[in-house]
């Protein structure tokens, strides 16, 4: 079945480079030293990075990092934690809008 | 759970498992074997360096029957190291400088001679590892004194833990297996095991619960303490990130979950030179309950002996000629050798 997501694409990810190497250099490096151990720890930045991924619902990341985070020890509570931060801000992030509504229904009601 | 031994399980027979997994390698997935890879790194044949460990393996027999075990062990094996192999095992490491006694199973301790064994080593004035599983500890009232045995005989402990809660712990070693780890951790700690300045040593072993690799060890470690001491107030020294070998139960688990093709794939495309470079067989050899040599306890498991150039009962034992032998390698050894590399003392990078 053709399907615009195949999951065998994650792992050519590294083959963007064939069509512009130099901006796919400076990503994959970028990227690399973004998720090594800094003021964050690798852990915590994985468990970010799964709730980022389902924010952007993209299926690479959330595959890859479903990945990322068991290899790094998390408990599958602390991923599903992480995932509703994300559904919170989600969730959080169009009702907060309901003042904007509101502020404009009391602009134009008496 | 039964072992696949006592199920009569395909899986139990070693050639069985050692085709299956060329077959996937080559066939199925169309990947290098094993020796070849280690011949582009230049290190094919691989030969050891120097002999630094003597694993003895004591024993099939174990009082737990975990999901990954590849020694197939439980308390249905009645294979069991006999004390005049023992002594065959004291007698050769009378004669070799090899500085450590690592011993294992199954659960060693479940062997009637070893605790005169751990003090026949110790008198020989040889640095004395156990592989303890923790709850064979508080399996028996006969066995609760261990800790203080232990301590008595300056033992280091190497114990598996898998996570440091229940329910990733259970799932593969077993139900309740962590609360009474948990109990066998503290009684440790009790006597003075992984606490700063007793010289004590207390190690606890990881493994990935599941189709995974191990994360990098350090991180790892981190959060084992963090958390093991909040809340349990429980101490250890180091901890060894290991992979999971395809073999015996843990392939039988590979197979049934549907997980076999994407584990080996994980495991060629993370091969490391450098842990190629570190693997254990290089400064190990293995003895069987009955007395056989191999390069390493996966071998031993596998039935793989020590190559005919060398001698391969420890009655012969011969360190020099051992040196001169070339590794006996197969495919599971990609499980040596991905990532930071895996070890029975963790990452070998
Ligand atoms: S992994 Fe260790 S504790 Fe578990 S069954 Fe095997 S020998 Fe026993
Ligand atoms: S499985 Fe044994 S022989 Fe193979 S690389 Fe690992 S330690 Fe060496």
């Amino acid at each position: 079945m053709k399907t615009y997501y195949n999951p065998e694409d994650l792992k050519k990810f590294g083959n963007i480079g064939e069509f512009q190497p130099s901006l796919a250099e400076k990503f994959f490096a970028y990227y690399g030293e973004v998720f090594a151990e800094g003021a964050l720890t690798a852990r915590e930045k994985s468990l970010i990075a799964l709730a980022v991924a389902h924010t952007v619902q993209c299926p690479y990341c959330i595959d890859a990092y479903s990945v990322d985070t068991l290899e790094k020890g998390c408990s599958e509570q602390e991923m599903m934690e992480a995932i509703h931060v994300a559904a919170a801000i989600r969730g959080g992030s169009s009702l907060v809008h309901g003042v904007q509504m509101m502020n404009k229904v009391k602009e134009l009601s008496m | 759970m039964k072992s696949l031994h006592a199920t009569q399980h395909a899986l139990a027979d070693p050639l069985t498992q050692l085709d299956r997994l060329e077959a996937g390698l080559r066939d199925q997935l169309g990947l290098p074997l094993f020796q070849q890879r280690l011949a582009e790194a230049g290190l094919f044949p691989l030969r050891p360096t120097q002999m630094e460990i003597f694993q003895i393996n004591l024993g099939k027999m174990c009082n737990q029957t975990c999901a990954h075990c590849h020694v197939d062990a439980g308390p249905d094996r009645k294979e069991i190291m006999t004390r005049d192999t023992m002594q065959l095992c004291l007698d050769a490491l009378a004669t070799s400088d090899v500085p450590t006694v690592d011993l294992t199973g199954g659960a060693p301790e479940m062997n009637p001679h070893f605790r005169w064994f751990v003090e026949e080593c110790h008198k020989l004035g040889k640095h004395v590892m156990v592989r303890c599983n923790l709850t064979i500890i508080v399996a028996n009232p006969k066995y609760h004194d261990l800790p203080a045995f232990y301590r008595d005989h300056g033992v280091e402990i190497v114990s598996s833990l898998p996570f440091y809660n229940a329910d990733k712990t259970d799932r593969q070693r077993g139900k309740g297996v962590f609360k009474e780890s948990v109990r066998a951790l503290q009684m440790l700690n009790a006597v003075g095991y992984g606490k700063e300045g007793s010289g004590l040593l207390l190690n606890l072993v990881y493994n990935p619960a599941g189709a995974f690799l191990p994360g990098p060890q350090e991180g790892l470690k981190r959060q084992f303490k963090r958390v093991l001491w909040s809340e349990f107030g429980i101490v250890f020294n180091d901890l060894y990130a290991i992979t999971n070998m395809p073999i015996s139960r843990y392939l039988d688990y590979l197979f049934t979950s549907g997980n076999f093709n994407g584990y080996l794939e994980k495991l060629v495309n993370a091969f490391n030179p450098a842990a190629a470079q570190g693997v254990m067989c290089r400064n190990t050899l293995s003895v069987s309950w009955d007395g056989y040599l191999y390069d390493c306890d996966f071998n031993q498991m596998l039935e793989l002996p020590v190559a005919p150039t060398a001698p391969r009962h420890i009655r012969d034992f011969d360190d020099s000629a051992l040196q001169q032998r070339d590794i006996v390698l197969h495919q599971h050894c990609y499980g040596c050798t991905a990532g930071a590399g895996s070890s029975c003392g963790g990452t070998t990078t």
